[in-house]
């Protein structure tokens, strides 16, 4: 597979090494009330779909940033490739 | 012996007559010539012997789907089995050997099978196999293990150079043939960037093999004419013995090159195969199509072959499989392999069409609607036997037959990516279906368009799209006149009514009474008829068998064929030697070796070392007169712990963290807290996983308001290392910190013991003031060395000595180590290697790998205090859950033998001092052990059930694997210096 990657264009996939649903990103609350529930789901329920599906590659043996690549589980079709960093801004994660 | 059967003509290169040997006897051949082409002219139609019944058989096709004609090719470590006759180029003493025949390939012993072939039918391994039970590895499946397989290993190592290679293109184009060539032309005219592979050594696919006429020209010289001028543009790659093998996501191709294979000596400085992995923007499948035969009553007769493979051998290779041919034919296309054979004076006695009104052949007699119902001859064909039109049947004298059963598209690569072929009515053949791999079109007889005229028009315009779609205009070639014969054929499988096997598989010997067989018990799947009777398995994955399975099938199901099914091609296309997979990936190569700065140093002294991941590290280093292990190590721990030893500790991961928020992120990132860590302190830090479970501990040392130096042990430097970044861009992504590995940038050395710092003083710069009260215990700084060396300085004690860790730049690591043995030498300083580092550690009672095992939490490990509450970081939340918090869980603590010489084990499991052994009574395990030179006895740390709370307890430490308990004593875990005196002194 080929990554288009955001800064430095199409990498082999063999430069990364995955993680999966990045749903990670959103990791709860640790002061809320329900955190031991929320932290139990974050950890442990991922999405699997067959399909588009987001997910996290970390280029390892390249620049080293974590990315969120929109894959087709059936079809390996990349449509999107983001810097993790800036999904995770723009989810709210920014202090 | 002379070639009985060489014709006139042909691309074979009659100046250069090459010796050959084949099953001991000698034979001679020309330039050009295949083993299979060269045998044929010699007059052999014997090749080998079928897998399961050891029945004779000759060759069936003249490409890389041969069922039949395996041999074992060289000899020595070379010896390589299941080698296709028909793609073995010739070359000067060449030895080749039948597979599968014993004693010889003549008389077969083994053909005894044949006799016996009714208890061999598809299942029989399931069936014959299951009684009685024990009997499957001692006895059945040895037996089956010889009897099965095709060619033998020598067992020797490889000598051969194996590589792997990558290539980018505008375009990949995927065979040679017609449709390959007009492709190829039209996109290197304009310039794109092209790679045109073809598995043969000549290209021109089936142009080579017709008498066809393009323009003005022959086929065969048209292609030459291509290939010339594809040759002279600089950008496109003619790859030759190119086998493209996959297709693979994003446009991504793998490809075999066998560089040497047609060289009698192999230059030792060359890879003998490449295994090619190309990146193309676009890809033009332009494989062609392969003819398919008719099952009848025994069809496997060596002279029984395809008609356009006796075509390919009389018109390229000049050679003619027998000396009378005959036809069998549904379709149009076996009539052209009459009027080749004629014209090149074989005689054609018959050609029996099963088309009632099939056309007239010139020169030769047609039997219209008529059918082979057997064949005749016991190492080769004799005669077939027909049933004519009228119902009578005739004997005709030949010694081949050429089958026509009509063409298959070489769908194989559209399917790769999990598309699935269509059925066309039309071809009665599978045709690439709309679901093809990225970036990849078909053309040409791939793409069913079966005719000359279709294939170039197909491969021209072809071209003109990919390119399109690259925003590059290309202009079709000018096409040449040529056939554009349309398709005529009757669908027609397999005779009816024949008295003897009719065989689908050749190469797994599966007849059509196996797959009736599979059918009445109920295997509806076509996927469970393949694997019931091994249909379609093997070298050749069924390239000429799987369509007449499949036709069988649909026939019995009272289907029709799409409804049936198809089986999906997977890679690779055609087998793929295990050396090219490997690539130069073998022994040493197989991972890259990482040696420590003092390596060769540690070599000099005679160390042993040992695989620490990629780490080659010392384990000990043995001095004169010991003869075992144990002296080494104890000497080691004994003399570190009574005056200095010196141990590269290199591997342990470093990463160095900075930024305004670095305090901040390490408080995430580590379980105990960080951000009041005064500047020249050092902290020990533990990793926690989300789940809650600790996995890495190291230190964390700052050396200025914004910067750390991070260690993590020597197995998780990866992945600590990737867990903060993901901390760092994914969870906390405004923090203002950096991270980056210097595991490798610093040599690092532990120099333990009471006289550490007197050698140290010798080493460090005179302004440097390394006094207890001036560096005291977790003291770190950056200080110069050996006269103005930087260097970093850490007080930190993994052995439980006082101790420092010294770090410099790598490259002076060498230097240092020597620096530190010349110091120390009055102080009688040894090094020390992994094994004394483990027997310290253990008597210390740290944590290490054994004890971070991946189920055991911060309170497991006796540090749950350390666990932060008042801040958030990764793990915290989920190591509070109830089932980890167990204020009577495991925890860690030593154990003494009761028994002073009795050993400690690790792995054993720990019970009460009586009453039953089993899991139930479990009370927790030994995580690590070793005999203790200080104490003299062996003891362990380990898990147990409430811990800390049973002190002086006597327990057994069961051991059922070895068959031994050994009864010892609960201690703490800390055997030595349990206050902690020696660190701080």
């Amino acid at each position: 597979m080929m990554i288009d990657h955001p800064l430095l264009g199409l990498r082999d996939a063999q430069e990364f090494t995955y993680l999966g649903d990045a749903s990670l990103i959103d990791r709860p609350d640790w002061q809320a009330e329900d955190a031991q529930d929320a932290f139990h789901d974050y950890l442990y329920l991922r999405d699997n779909p067959a399909g588009a599906h987001r997910e996290l590659w970390f280029h390892e043996t390249g620049d080293r940033s974590w990315l969120v690549v929109t894959r087709n589980t059936l079809t390996h079709e990349i449509t999107k490739v983001e810097l993790a960093r800036d999904v995770a801004r723009a989810r709210g994660r920014s202090k | 012996m002379n070639q009985v059967n060489r014709l006139t003509g042909g691309q074979i290169n009659r100046a250069k007559e090459l010796n050959f040997r084949f099953d001991g006897r000698s034979f001679k051949g020309f330039e050009g010539d295949t083993l299979a082409s060269a045998l044929l002219a010699n007059g052999e139609r014997l090749m080998g012997r079928s897998f399961k019944y050891h029945r004779p058989r000759g060759v069936l096709t003249a490409g890389s789907e041969e069922p039949n004609a395996l041999v074992e090719l060289r000899q020595g470590n070379r010896q390589e089995p299941n080698t296709r006759a028909t793609v073995a180029e010739l070359f000067e003493g060449l030895e080749a050997k039948a597979q599968n025949a014993w004693p010889s390939l003549r008389f077969d012993a083994m053909a005894v099978n044949d006799r016996i072939s009714n208890f061999l039918t598809a299942g029989f391994y399931y069936k014959t196999f299951m009684w009685p039970k024990p009997f499957w590895e001692k006895v059945y499946e040895p037996i089956i293990r010889k009897a099965a397989g095709l060619g033998s290993i020598s067992f020797e190592d490889d000598p051969d150079l194996y590589d792997k290679g990558f290539l980018h293109c505008d375009l990949l184009i995927i065979g040679a043939g017609p449709t390959g060539l007009a492709a190829a032309l039209t996109a290197g005219r304009c310039g794109a960037r092209v790679i045109l592979a073809d598995e043969d050594f000549r290209m021109g696919g089936r142009l080579n093999a017709e008498t066809l006429a393009l323009g003005d020209a022959s086929g065969s010289d048209w292609a030459a004419e291509a290939i010339a001028e594809l040759a002279s543009l600089d950008n496109v790659r003619l790859m030759t013995r190119t086998t493209v093998i996959g297709a693979f996501d994003h446009g991504i191709y793998g490809a075999v090159e066998r560089v040497q294979d047609h060289l009698p000596q192999a230059q030792a400085d060359k890879p003998r195969q490449i295994l090619w992995r190309i990146y193309s923007r676009r890809a033009m499948l332009c494989a062609g199509a392969m003819e398919r035969p008719i099952a009848f009553a025994d069809n496997d007769r060596p002279g029984v072959m395809l008609a356009s493979a006796v075509r390919s051998y009389v018109n390229r290779w000049a050679a003619a499989p027998a000396q009378e041919i005959v036809i069998f034919t549904n379709n149009d296309d076996g009539h052209r392999t009459a009027a080749d054979l004629i014209a090149k004076g074989v005689k054609v006695p018959a050609v029996i069409d099963v088309r009632a009104d099939a056309p007239a052949v010139a020169g030769a007699e047609l039997l219209a609607g008529a059918e082979v119902i057997g064949t005749e001859g016991r190492l080769g064909l004799t005669s077939v036997t027909v049933r004519l039109a009228n119902g009578q049947t005739r004997k005709i004298k030949c010694g081949s037959l050429a089958v026509s059963g009509g063409w298959n598209p070489n769908v194989h690569l559209t399917c790769h990516q999990r598309g699935r072929p269509h059925w066309n009515a039309e071809l009665a053949a599978f045709v690439p279906g709309p679901e093809l791999p990225s970036g990849m079109t078909v053309a040409g007889a791939a793409n069913g368009q079966l005719s000359t005229a279709q294939a170039l028009a197909g491969g021209a315009s072809g071209a003109v799209a990919a390119l399109g779609d690259l925003g590059t205009t290309a202009k079709a070639i000018d096409l040449p006149q040529t056939e554009d014969a349309p398709i005529a054929l009757k669908p027609f499988w397999h005779v009816q009514g024949g008295k003897s096997r009719a065989w689908v598989d050749l190469q797994n010997d599966v007849t059509v009474k196996d797959v009736k067989l599979a059918h009445q018990e109920n295997f509806v799947s076509v996927e469970h008829l393949k694997r019931y009777t091994t249909l379609g398995m093997a070298t050749d994955q069924g390239k000429t068998s799987n369509m007449l399975g499949l036709a069988v099938m649909a026939e019995l199901t009272g289907k029709s064929i799409p409804e049936t099914g198809t089986t999906i091609f997977r890679p690779p296309y055609t087998p793929v030697p295990m050396g090219t997979m490997a690539g130069r990936a073998t022994g040493k190569h197989f991972h890259p070796t990482r040696k420590t700065p003092s390596h060769h140093w540690a070599e000099e002294q005679g160390a042993v070392f040992t695989e620490v991941g990629d780490w080659l590290r010392a384990q000990w280093f043995p001095r004169q007169g010991e003869t075992h292990w144990r002296q080494s190590v104890d000497r080691e721990v004994l003399q570190t712990r009574k005056s200095v030893g010196v141990c590269d500790v290199t591997t342990l991961g470093k990463i160095d963290v900075q930024g305004k928020d670095a305090a901040t992120f390490l408080n995430k990132v580590y379980a105990n807290a960080f951000a009041k860590l005064p500047v020249g302190k050092v902290r020990y830090g533990l990793m926690l996983r989300e789940d809650g479970i600790a996995y890495d501990d190291g230190t964390a040392a700052r050396l200025a308001e914004d910067h750390f130096v991070v260690t993590t042990t020597t197995a998780n430097a990866v992945l600590a290392y990737r867990n903060m970044e993901f901390a760092r861009q994914c969870l906390w992504p405004d923090l203002d910190v950096q991270l980056i590995s210097t595991t490798e940038a610093w040599a690092q050395y532990a120099v333990a013991g009471p006289n550490a710092r007197k050698l140290l003083k010798k080493i460090v710069d005179a302004d440097v003031d390394i006094s207890n009260e001036g560096f005291p215990f977790m003291a770190c700084g950056e200080i110069t060395l050996c006269g103005g060396l930087r260097a970093r300085l850490f007080r930190i004690s993994f052995s439980g000595e006082l101790a420092y860790e010294v770090a410099v730049p790598t490259r002076y690591g060498d230097a240092l180590v020597r620096a530190l043995m010349e110091a120390g030498e009055e102080f009688d300083v040894t090094p020390y290697g992994t094994e004394a580092l483990g027997v310290m550690r253990i008597e210390k009672g740290h944590a290490a790998g054994n004890e971070l095992n991946g189920t055991t939490t911060a309170l497991n490990l006796g540090l749950g205090r350390m666990v932060s509450k008042k801040k958030d970081c990764i793990g915290n939340t989920l190591s509070e859950r109830k089932g980890l918090s167990d204020a009577a869980g495991l925890r860690l603590v030593g154990f003494r033998p009761v028994k002073a010489q009795d050993p400690v084990t690790a792995g054993a499991h720990l019970m009460r001092a009586s009453g039953e052994i089993s899991a139930d009574t479990d009370q927790g395990y030994i995580t690590s052990a070793c005999f203790s030179p200080n104490l003299g006895c062996s003891i362990g740390i380990g898990f147990l059930k409430d811990g800390a709370n049973r002190m002086g307890e006597k327990l057994r430490a069961a051991n059922p694997l070895e068959g031994s308990t050994v009864e010892v004593e609960v201690v703490s875990a800390h055997f030595i210096d349990p206050e902690g005196e020696r660190l701080r002194a």
